[in-house]
């Protein structure tokens, strides 16, 4: 596996206004290569509008987020390419097959050594490769989206509520990928209103309120 | 070692809009079904006159043709937009332009294609005369991809709202009426045993233009629905 030179995310007096009301404001952090930062906070506290900012869909209205040092939209594509993103949507097409999602992982980024069929193995859905997405439980569509991750080689996890939909196996399989991920010095910024068992990781917790 | 590799994301995406189609079969029959009824009808309005109906003949398929084109515009952008892939396909670090490129591409080989195919046959009901179907075509092959092109950024910019067909014809007819002047006025010149040839060039200077000119603000306008 690749190993990854020593790189963080910073977010320097970040502040998101949504309308009149203010999300957040003057927000300092940083993560650093094998670190996770798991975001907490009640419903509405801005948790996906931040995710979203730090993916660079979203603008923030004052300050910066730099990757390595330099502003991420600055950084612009070759920010992307070390950057994964899954947000509440899955995006998984439901007419096609869970082996014909995976198929697409190309379109959205540079594509890892792993092959498609350990990745779908990984996530327990190699019996549905061939099911069409549509046929696929909310979980089954997360854990799918999981494995998009797996294959896109990217440093960067960006992570909103990912356990949304999934059971407790699924779960358990998802702090392995996250622990497994950091080990080899990747960063993982999650969202998540569960308890995550992630001991022997280096985890950071944010709650606001 | 891992890969980034562009012409791939590209093949890949028109790949996977054309697999889309064929999985949603009506869906993609919807547009030409439109056109061809549409053409069909016109003459149980205006009676069987035969020298008016070849005289509206190009009208009638250029504007069937256009509409057929803008019912369809909504589907380039808007299940990607409802699925979460839209947002993947902009975090992508490809250009966004080229895989916007990519999927109006798809839509016009699954729209503007069968529209050329279906269009001599409606021409033959009005008795177009032989003489001028070249000329049809050529100008449907031309102008139906100026309207993808064109139309992608209208809905690019309305992809996020709502009802936003309403303000998505606002916005794409006043750009496509050049492009119906142009192309039935060829036809017509044709017909009257004119050359077309000032106006086939106008339109493939509008298609050149449109292909160079309308990923860019399309991938801009979809950040903007995105954000």
């Amino acid at each position: 596996m690749t190993q990854y030179a020593d790189i963080s995310l910073q977010a320097d007096s970040l502040s998101c206004i949504r309308d009149t009301n203010i999300l957040f404001e003057n927000l300092n952090f940083s993560v650093s290569a094998g670190e996770i930062l798991v975001i907490e906070g009640r419903n509405g506290c801005g948790k996906t509008s931040l995710l979203r900012i730090l993916s660079g869909i979203r603008q923030q209205d004052d300050g910066r987020v730099s990757w390595g040092g330099e502003d991420i939209q600055k950084l612009g594509a070759s920010y992307r390419e070390d950057m994964a993103y899954l947000g509440h949507l899955d995006g998984i097409k439901h007419e096609l097959s869970s082996l014909e999602n995976l198929e697409l992982v190309s379109i959205y980024g540079k594509v890892s050594e792993d092959s498609i069929d350990d990745a779908l193995e990984t996530i327990g859905l190699s019996e549905k490769a061939e099911l069409k997405a549509a046929n696929l439980s909310a979980g089954q569509k997360r854990r799918l989206a999981l494995a998009r991750l797996l294959l896109t080689d990217c440093r960067l996890w960006l992570l909103d509520e990912p356990l949304t939909a999934l059971d407790k196996a699924g779960i358990a399989l998802f702090e392995e990928l996250v622990k497994k991920h950091v080990a080899e010095g990747g960063i993982v910024v999650l969202s998540s209103h569960h308890e995550l068992k992630l001991e022997g990781a280096n985890t950071k917790r944010m709650s606001w309120s | 070692m891992s890969k980034l590799s562009l012409s791939k994301a590209f093949t890949t995406l028109l790949q996977r809009d054309l697999l889309l189609v064929m999985r949603r079969r009506s869906e993609a029959i919807n547009p030409v079904l439109f056109f061809i009824i549409v053409a069909s009808l016109f003459p149980f309005g205006t009676g069987s006159d035969n020298e008016l109906l070849q005289k509206i003949a190009p009208g009638i398929v250029w504007v069937g043709a256009l509409l057929a084109t803008m019912l369809s515009l909504d589907a380039i952008f808007r299940s990607d937009f409802e699925d979460g892939s839209l947002e993947q396909l902009m975090l992508s670090p490809h250009p966004a332009s080229v895989l916007v490129l990519a999927k109006v591409i798809a839509h016009w080989l699954v729209t503007g294609l069968p529209l050329l195919i279906a269009a001599p046959f409606m021409a033959l009901l009005y008795g177009l005369p032989s003489e001028a179907m070249p000329t049809l075509m050529i100008s449907l092959l031309i102008g139906t991809p100026i309207l993808s092109l064109v139309g992608s950024v209208g809905v690019a910019l309305t992809v996020a709202l709502r009802h936003g067909g309403v303000i998505l014809s606002l916005l794409v007819l006043p750009l496509y009426v050049p492009v119906l002047i142009f192309g039935s006025g060829a036809v017509e010149l044709a017909v009257d045993g004119f050359s077309p040839a000032a106006n086939i060039y106008m339109l493939s200077a509008i298609l050149a233009l449109s292909l160079v000119l309308t990923p860019w603000p399309a991938a801009a306008a979809l950040r903007l629905s995105l954000s």
